[in-house]
């Protein structure tokens, strides 16, 4: 349906292309359903675990010793928003998986958070270079509110797939709703198909 | 709970709330039930295809879900904000999608006391919170913390005030650029920003412990207030948060 006499603001050819329904933000909006959980480095402990088992634990420490990625990469958040050219570093999930040996490439994935947040991914979305811990945003420590001291990033996915405060992921079998995903968000979340919400 | 596809909405009034503030009355071809707290996704198409979408609180009762009220701030550079204000008028269209959103509602078996908290345009879905309240009985013990930058900013002010001299609202509103005349007349206003040391006054002079609390209003005041009510010992489980801007 043409809103006349909608035109949209007068917008500059962007360097590249945003996916439909989205616009290009300047800031860095933040978007939390709950206060933002305080974190204690010294005890922070992230793991990947399966059927109840753990198959990797990193301390702080032991995160900041494995191999480091750089991503230059572009956000999309569903609230319709997204951020060209962001600067993170952190640490792959192939990294993680070769660290500690684990063959799995196939299934889902759900991250779990402080503060309770859980978000569900296919597990070959996280590898291949697509998915990080990331624990340095712009040259500087990721701020709490942005999801410090680590955060999931997934910037092929709208944005609350990335979750913050990540402290687990657990690999399954069968791809299970997550905290969002339960209010009627999209299961997968792909920005270019605008998969915000479910049936999408 | 999921939301419908897009639909036409048909805007039935519209009334200026403040300078910035106008209220559309909303009423979508095919009405949804929603609960309050929830938004709604409204989408406007360029005559070339481009297109803008942007989210809007419902600020009405969930009662009558025929008609929605939207209370949309007009933004600088909002492209969506900027045309409804000039060219939404009755009988005009647009359209929407909803009802979306889940953390931030009021639930039933929601306990007393609730403590909810605007900053700005953030009144929007707590308005539609506080005007649905009665129906979970949390009328007596619920306390509103309002801050707006003037008195023309305190959008919904007259109903609220009614709210507290007739429905035992705990209403204090805060202006933070002005000091209307007669202001200070009314016990419960104040003037100034809300800071963690208030509120951790406000909550002591209560004596009453939150069992749940909304906040809603620009990043900054959310994560400042949201924090200040865990340093006051609320279980962080109970705080729902709803945040705008950059």
């Amino acid at each position: 349906m043409i809103s006349n006499p909608f035109f949209g603001r007068k917008r500059p050819e962007p360097s590249r292309p945003v996916p439909p329904g989205q616009y290009l933000e300047d800031g860095f909006p933040v978007l939390s359903a709950g206060p933002t959980p305080r974190v204690d480095l010294t005890t922070w402990q992230f793991s990947i675990t399966k059927n109840g088992e753990s198959l990797g634990e990193w301390s702080w420490e032991q995160l900041n010793e494995l191999p480091q990625t750089d991503l230059l990469t572009d956000l999309h958040c569903v609230t319709k928003w997204s951020k060209h050219d962001t600067n993170w570093r952190g640490v792959t999930f192939d990294t993680l998986f070769k660290h500690a040996g684990i063959s799995d490439r196939t299934g889902f994935v759900m991250a779990h958070c402080d503060g309770g947040y859980t978000t569900n991914l296919p597990l070959p979305d996280i590898l291949n270079g697509m998915g990080m811990l990331a624990h340095t945003y712009e040259g500087e420590p990721l701020a709490p509110e942005h999801g410090g001291p680590v955060r999931l990033l997934v910037p092929h996915l709208y944005l609350w797939k990335s979750a913050k405060w990540v402290n687990r992921i657990d690999l399954l079998d069968s791809d299970v709703p997550g905290f969002w995903e339960q209010y009627g968000y999209h299961m997968y979340g792909d920005p270019w198909k605008e998969q915000r919400y479910h049936g999408d | 709970m999921a939301a419908t596809g897009w639909q036409v909405g048909t805007i039935t009034a519209t009334e200026s709330a403040s300078t910035r503030v106008q209220l559309f009355q909303l009423s979508p071809q095919n009405p949804f039930p929603f609960t309050a707290g929830q938004h709604i996704d409204v989408r406007l198409t360029a005559p070339d295809g481009y297109q803008a979408q942007r989210s809007y609180s419902i600020s009405s009762n969930p009662t009558n879900y025929d008609v929605l009220e939207l209370a949309i701030e007009k933004i600088a550079d909002g492209e969506v904000s900027s045309y409804l204000h000039e060219y939404g008028a009755v009988g005009s269209q647009v359209e929407v999608r909803g009802p979306i959103g889940g953390p931030f509602t009021l639930k039933s078996g929601c306990q007393e006391p609730v403590l909810f908290i605007a900053g700005g345009i953030g009144i929007a879905p707590l308005m539609a919170m506080l005007r649905h309240r009665e129906s979970f009985g949390i009328l007596e013990k619920s306390t509103l913390l309002y801050s707006a930058r003037t008195l023309d900013d305190l959008v919904f002010s007259q109903e609220l005030f009614k709210m507290a001299d007739q429905d035992g609202l705990s209403f204090v509103p805060t202006l933070t650029r002005e000091s209307p005349d007669g202001w200070n007349d009314r016990s419960g206003n104040r003037l100034g920003r809300f800071d963690p040391n208030i509120l951790k006054s406000l909550l002591d002079r209560h004596n009453v412990m939150p069992q749940r609390s909304y906040l809603c209003g620009g990043t900054q005041f959310v994560e400042s207030l949201s924090s200040a009510l865990v340093d006051a010992g609320l279980d962080p489980g109970t705080i729902r948060t709803e945040r705008f801007g950059p």
